[in-house]
């Protein structure tokens, strides 16, 4: 079977940094994929080895099977990228952008593809733009380009690195919007931003990268139920001293509301037990709700573990 | 694989090179043609009546080949080295290192680039100078093949520095002490046989001079040295440069990284 992206024992070095640690993991055809961690921790490096923006120190990375650096032509043919960072070429407008880089990927500016480009201007909400010069643009039209260019070849895998960072409410939702129908075109996705709830609702697998290793590659769903935890929100009539069994697991902090929060495990504390507890203890409970943690929590979590190899003194 | 299988992607590279420079030509054509009409109107004016360099041959008509050439070369080094340097700082470099294009291919499109700009401006430089001097034409190949070498060698050598330069400063240090002076002492304004032992001697380590003096004897019919050796050292020094620039752009030296 053909993985849309093949990432096979990468490691890139620059200097005494280890950016990428013997990164290994595929991403399968027409997935909607996030690529999730902290800031530095070696996504966009990635991103750049699979595009063929950085060369990788050692290891392959293969886009639909064409090995980046090898068969780097078909690999490139195969993957647009649509770049964290807004950046333009000040001399042309943005159908001349788009145009020259349809020529850069070999392909003419036929009937067909100058209504796939005319269709990417309507899509992006460019057309009243087209004979701009991008440098009059602004930031949110600037990235609106940056997506057309990376889409001129209808490539079969999209990499989105951080595409809403810095921009509205309103770009982030036509945004989001355009990723989907892409998605729902056949396209495989592959999409890292900070905005977690965003990857919680889009996408089907997740990996989390920190320190440039895999910390995590699951579903969704596998990925949240890693949390074992859930969250027991608490109103109670009067002030109550919490039993010395659950003062444990009150998450620290009175919220404006009134509510005291207890930290249960989803399999050691049963919440009948519990209410048990407090009402022997007294107290007399107004409300209750329950709260399962999301990808954020799961994120933290996973992201804030202290990292061996600098524990240890190694190379950052 | 071949290093030259996308011709579109060569083409298109190629043609937004020319329309770069075109988009700000009073900067990048008119400007360098002025700017030698300028030297011609000083140096005619001073040294007209004062100096013969070949038999039969006036100091004007002298002059205005290695004019010529002059601009023809500092106008293919600059193309090449601030597109480069350019597009490495503004980011857009990035949109031809994501495509499909050769090494070979982003090399030959830089090159042809430079030389198309070279020649359109010396060729602006001869046509106003012909308002005001008689220039006989002895051996139009040289004339071609000089500026053709020339801008190309010039154009690789831009790519080097466009390639290794990381910030505009580094460029103008490049500009200001190694081009601009190599330019000025190549044999523009004299012959080498009018200058000191030890000052000639040097000028034949100035790879500049052997452009202008294959140049001057495309036009002239004279020239300082054979001409066989000026286009075999401008040969040879474009298979290293350009050598060089292809090796920098392969690997993706400071590009890549």
């Amino acid at each position: 079977m053909t993985y849309a992206i093949e990432v096979d024992e990468v490691h890139k070095r620059y200097g005494d940094v280890h950016a990428v640690r013997g990164l290994s993991f595929q991403v399968e055809q027409g997935e909607f994929f996030g690529l999730l961690g902290p800031n530095g921790a070696g996504k966009s490096t990635l991103i750049n080895m699979a595009s063929g923006l950085v060369r990788a120190s050692s290891g392959h990375i293969r886009i639909q099977g064409h090995d980046v650096e090898r068969d780097y032509r078909q690999a490139r043919r195969q993957i647009g990228v649509v770049p964290q960072e807004v950046v333009f070429d000040p001399f042309f407008t943005v159908r001349e952008a788009l145009e020259l880089q349809l020529g850069y990927m070999g392909l003419a500016r036929t009937p067909e593809q100058q209504a796939w480009l005319d269709e990417l201007l309507d899509v992006l909400d460019l057309q009243g733009k087209a004979n701009s010069r991008v440098k009059a643009l602004s930031g949110g039209m600037k990235r609106r380009v940056l997506i057309a260019q990376a889409l001129v070849h209808r490539p079969p895998v999209v990499v989105l690195d951080e595409p809403t960072a810095g921009v509205d409410v309103e770009l982030r939702q036509i945004l989001w919007r355009f990723a989907q129908q892409l998605h729902a075109d056949g396209h495989t996705i592959v999409l890292t931003t900070h905005y977690l709830e965003e990857a919680e609702s889009l996408c089907d697998r997740i990996a989390i990268i920190n320190h440039g290793e895999l910390q995590a590659l699951e579903s969704k769903r596998e990925l949240i139920n890693r949390h074992p935890y859930r969250l027991l929100n608490l109103w109670f009539d009067g002030d109550v001293s919490l039993p010395s069994a659950l003062e444990g697991k009150r998450v620290a902090g009175q919220q404006s509301d009134g509510r005291t929060t207890l930290k249960l495990h989803k399999t050691q504390d049963n919440i009948g037990d519990v209410i048990e507890q407090l009402r022997g203890q007294g107290a007399v409970i107004q409300d209750l709700e329950t709260d399962s943690p999301g990808l954020e929590e799961v994120f933290i979590e996973m992201t804030q573990r202290p990292h061996k190899q600098s524990q240890q003194g190694g190379e950052q | 694989m071949s290093e030259f299988s996308n011709a579109l992607g060569f083409y298109t590279l190629f043609r937004k090179e020319c329309r770069r420079f075109l988009r700000v030509a009073v900067q990048t054509v008119l400007t360098p043609v002025l700017t030698s009409m300028l030297y011609l109107a000083v140096f005619a004016q001073v040294l007209a009546d004062r100096v013969q360099v070949y038999d039969g041959i006036g100091y004007v008509q002298f002059l205005v080949p290695g004019l010529v050439m002059m601009t023809v070369i500092q106008n293919a080094y600059a193309n090449s080295s601030s597109s480069l340097i350019q597009s490495k700082m503004n980011g857009s470099l990035n949109f031809l290192l994501v495509s499909p294009i050769s090494a070979g291919e982003i090399f030959a499109a830089y090159l042809t680039a430079s030389i198309v700009r070279g020649a359109m401006v010396g060729a602006g430089v001869l046509c106003v100078a012909l308002l005001f001097v008689d220039l006989p034409l002895s051996h139009p190949w040289a004339v071609i093949l000089g500026v053709i070498l020339s801008s190309a060698l010039l154009a690789a050598l831009g790519m080097v520095a466009g390639i290794w330069g990381e910030q505009f400063e580094q460029m103008a240090v490049f500009q200001n002490f190694i081009i601009m002076p190599l330019s000025f002492l190549s044999g523009v304004f004299y012959s080498i046989h009018s200058l000191p032992d030890w000052w000639r001697q040097l000028s034949h380590f100035n790879p500049f001079f052997y452009t202008v003096d294959a140049f001057r004897y495309g036009f002239l019919g004279h020239s300082d040295i054979d001409p066989s050796i000026s286009f075999s050292v401008m040969a040879v020094s474009l298979l290293l440069v350009g050598g060089l620039a292809w090796a920098m752009l392969a690997r993706g030296y400071k590009i890549r990284e």
